[in-house]
């Protein structure tokens, strides 16, 4: 903290002045941080095992079978009841508070498929018997990651396309300009479900896809405030300091340009989110068994008698966007000079 | 209860927060022009406004006071019967003519609909009425005019145009918001002296308000002086100047630029030499990037400029003194020759110049604009040493803590942002962050255009406090000659991109040779010389 400078502290403050962004970070970075260890919270193996005095770790460790006297090499089978009473009565093991895994089928099931909320499945279970409470864990996870990532690095290109073309202008502008019509009048879902049946849609793969097209929503606004901005007195006055263009362009305008940047990504962000969510809805995201909202979402539709899908998903979803709407409100906030 | 307007006690506030105005009384006779004076944020504007009730009143209140025109409260008055008066009674023209006409609409539709509007004219009767109006505020071939849209006007005439459209409906009282401001010099002695003779015509009442005491000593009869929002002084014109009893007063009058330069520091060698400078801006171009078409903004600069000493060049606006100086700068391509200290910098590349940058710095017109807001003064201070001379953070600090000390500035406030000082604080910033890399020149592009006379006045003490400790060069461009004339010893008159006159400045303020310049000096000097 001592080394803060006070502008940097003042923004700080404007920052936690906005209590319901700063409270809306806070819940989100907890529910964030507690989605990052999802296979601490959820999951079909013991914490820890003590057998025969011996510990385990099987969240971390591949124990075989063997170990706790099965029969095969293979990985122990926690639930399996036999290992589970070997286990029992020769020591101890800890479990987590959901013990499922994203893909963990419920094969004890009294009811059939889905499942109506438990004791043992808090939120019930999907049409295959599979948790629906570790899937919503591990499906945030996977949402606000890929969110993120893809919302970086469209910002990162968006922001340099669109800083270069406007400071430039001219030719490069005018090029940039038209390939950006021509490359947005691609249609993104049709290309991806090409693709898809040639190649397995993986977490990269959609990325990649997606910041093939998504990188464009930021280039007209950082372009138009490079075009106005390259004009103002200040940059003509870091011109006459002997500025070179690239620290121009670093310094004077793009701080400039960054509120612009900063009010449109909660929305990029939302948008990868909910782009991700439509594109697993419809069977075209990630690969099927991967715990995604999206999914979730398709089941619920598919299986109206069992509400607890569809609310699930649609509570997650509606949280974690609603959280980023209001921490990109307070950080917007944070920027403005004029706030005192 | 004979004056045609009186304000008795008035305040103003805004979202109930402090009194804007306070306490204001004043009355205006039939036939009179009052003056109301003060420093931009004096509370003159919003007063004027208030007379009409033209403040948006989801804000603002009257805690007090009373508006009375000829016996009528104004505050009290139901919006249609203000809708009445405005226009008719009581018409306003704006400072800013650029933005106070409607763009989309003709000259003759702007000024027909408050005909239509207060007397039901239309069709020809209107348009007759139009001709006659802009034939009144002296429009060269009204006729033509009438289908005009306002970005075919020069500023000149547009402010004529808002004129005409005031007068229509032949109001007893005209209020003018620094109907002048934006215009230029000759310009600006135009249109006083239209407003002048309509009102003798007309034999209407002008509410006139300004920052310029010099237009006040001529046009007004009597004046009410503000200081941030409380009336301090008030009296006949004469009386006022000639003994002010307030302390505020005596300092508006007081801020009259000094009549000279100091004398240059002797013996100086040339530091700067210009030699058929030439800048053009392509107005249209070929298919194939030819430039078919091209405006030429400056033609053929040709100067020298010796160490310690400072060029003035003046001109209206338009005339190719701020692309001058932005050519020397190499912001703007131009052809020609011009080096500093001998070496030949027109040749250099972009590139290859930057280095010499530290060695010509600029200071701009706008303390708003210049000054990145998203820096605070410590950043935008020390960004040039950091590109110009690496070194340690503890020295650059001092450096630009001295910087600071120089401009007369507490060094304590660096690390605050741009929009906490006032206009002529934030000069000051711009001063400092072109003198900390110790330039041997610096080009001064109209810096006191944007503040208060008495604001303008301490900056240019302070620049000429620097030149005389520093020996620095300045080129010093502006269109108000009492302000070049405080500070130049060499002086360059330009029109249209040409060098009208150019030679020692007391000798042209004295003889001027060029009719163009001596109709230039008239009309900066005019109110002074008819009063002094």
């Amino acid at each position: 903290m001592a080394t803060l400078s006070p502008i940097q502290r003042r923004r700080l403050s404007n920052f936690t002045a906005n209590r319901r962004g700063f409270w809306s970070l806070w819940i989100f970075l907890v529910l964030f941080g507690l989605s990052l260890c999802a296979e601490l919270i959820a999951n079909d193996k013991p914490l820890v095992v003590s057998y025969h005095g011996n510990w385990y770790f099987p969240v971390i460790q591949q124990v075989p079978e063997e170990t706790f006297g099965g029969f095969l090499p293979t990985e122990a089978d926690y639930r399996d009841d036999f290992i589970a009473g070997e286990i029992e009565s020769n020591g101890w093991m800890l479990w987590p508070p959901i013990r499922f895994s994203y893909n963990t089928i419920n094969y004890d099931l009294t009811v059939p498929s889905p499942a109506p909320p438990s004791a043992e499945n808090w939120l019930g279970t999907d049409d295959q018997g599979r948790d629906v409470a570790a899937r919503v864990i591990y499906g945030f996870r996977i949402s606000v990651l890929f969110g993120l990532t893809l919302t970086i690095a469209s910002s990162i290109v968006g922001v340099a396309v669109g800083a270069l073309q406007g400071y430039y202008g001219g030719k490069i502008d005018l090029f940039g300009q038209r390939f950006i019509e021509i490359w947005s009048g691609l249609p993104m879902l049709y290309l991806l479900i090409i693709l898809s049946s040639i190649v397995q849609p993986s977490f990269w793969w959609l990325l990649g896809i997606m910041l093939l097209f998504s990188w464009m929503g930021l280039v007209d606004v950082v372009r138009a405030e490079f075009l106005r901005a390259r004009n103002f007195e200040y940059v003509k006055a870091a011109r006459a300091l002997g500025l070179d263009n690239r620290r121009i362009m670093f310094r004077h305008i793009l701080p400039n340009a960054m509120v612009a940047t900063l009010t449109f990504m909660p929305f990029i962000l939302t948008g990868a989110i909910t782009g991700l969510t439509s594109l697993d809805f419809l069977g075209f995201g990630l690969p099927s068994g991967s715990p995604s909202l999206g999914e979730l979402i398709a089941q619920g539709k598919a299986n109206l008698h069992a509400p607890w899908l569809g609310i699930s998903a649609f509570v997650s979803l509606a949280v974690m966007l609603t959280l980023l709407v209001f921490v990109g409100e307070a950080v917007r906030d944070a920027f403005d000079p004029r706030k005192n | 209860m004979s004056d045609l307007l009186s304000i008795s006690d008035l305040s103003i506030t805004f979202d109930h927060g402090p009194r804007v105005v306070d306490g204001l009384s004043f009355s205006i006779d039939k036939g009179q022009t009052l003056a109301l004076v003060g420093e931009s944020g004096s509370g003159k504007s919003v007063s004027a406004l208030s007379i009409l009730r033209l403040l948006d009143e989801r804000h603002a209140a009257y805690p007090a006071g009373h508006i009375r025109y000829k016996g009528e409260d104004l505050l009290q008055a139901p919006e249609k019967r203000l809708r009445q008066i405005r226009g008719r009674h009581i018409s306003m023209i704006f400072q800013e003519p650029m933005t106070s006409l409607n763009p989309l609409h003709t000259v003759e539709k702007q000024i027909c609909e408050t005909l239509e509007l207060h007397k039901g004219m239309r069709g020809p009767q209107a348009r007759k009425r139009c001709l006659e109006l802009l034939e009144l505020v002296g429009i060269p071939a009204p006729e033509t005019r009438l289908t005009s849209y306002p970005h075919q006007l020069s500023g000149g005439q547009k402010q004529r145009v808002m004129i005409a459209m005031a007068l229509a409906n032949e109001p007893d009282l005209l209020i003018a918001d620094e109907p002048t401001t934006a215009l230029d010099v000759t310009v600006q002695k135009q249109v006083l002296e239209l407003l002048k003779s309509l009102q003798q015509k007309l034999g209407m009442a002008v509410l006139l308000i300004t920052h310029d005491l010099s237009i006040v000593r001529r046009y007004a009869d009597y004046v009410v002086v503000m200081e941030r929002g409380k009336m301090v002084e008030q009296g006949a014109t004469e009386a006022l100047f000639r003994s002010p009893s307030h302390t505020y007063t005596r300092k508006l009058i007081d801020a009259e630029p000094p009549e000279h330069p100091l004398p240059a520091t002797s013996g100086t060698e040339t530091l700067m030499t210009v030699n058929n400078v030439n800048v053009h801006f392509p107005i249209r171009k070929t298919l194939l990037g030819k430039v078919k078409e091209s405006f030429h903004a400056v033609q053929d600069a040709s100067f020298e400029l010796r160490a310690g000493e400072t060029l003035g060049i003046v001109g209206e606006s338009g005339s190719g003194k701020t692309t001058l100086g932005h050519a020397l700068l190499k912001l703007t391509p131009s052809t020609g020759q011009f080096s500093l200290c001998g070496t030949e910098l027109s040749a250099l590349s972009q590139k290859a110049f930057r280095p010499w940058r530290r060695r010509v710095q600029i200071v701009f017109q706008d303390p708003f604009g210049s000054l990145s807001p998203r820096m605070s003064v410590e950043e935008i201070i020390r960004e040039g040493l950091e590109i110009h001379e690496p070194g340690s953070s503890g020295q650059h600090e001092a450096r630009v803590i001295q910087a600071l000390k120089d401009v007369g500035l507490d060094p304590d406030a660096r690390h605050r942002y741009p929009h906490e000082f006032s206009g002529g604080q934030r000069q000051r910033i711009a001063i400092a962050r072109a003198l900390v890399l110790q330039p041997d020149l610096m080009i001064l592009d109209e810096p006191t255009s944007a503040l208060d006379r008495t604001v303008q006045k301490q900056v240019i003490e302070l620049l000429r406090e620097i030149q005389a400790r520093y020996r620095l060069s300045y080129i010093f461009i502006s269109h108000d000659l009492a302000v070049v004339r405080a500070l130049s010893h060499k002086l360059l008159v330009l029109r249209q991109g040409r060098i009208v006159e150019y030679g020692d400045a007391e000798t042209i303020f004295r003889e001027p040779q060029q009719p163009y310049t001596r109709e230039l000096l008239n009309a900066a000097f005019f109110y002074q010389s008819t009063t002094n």
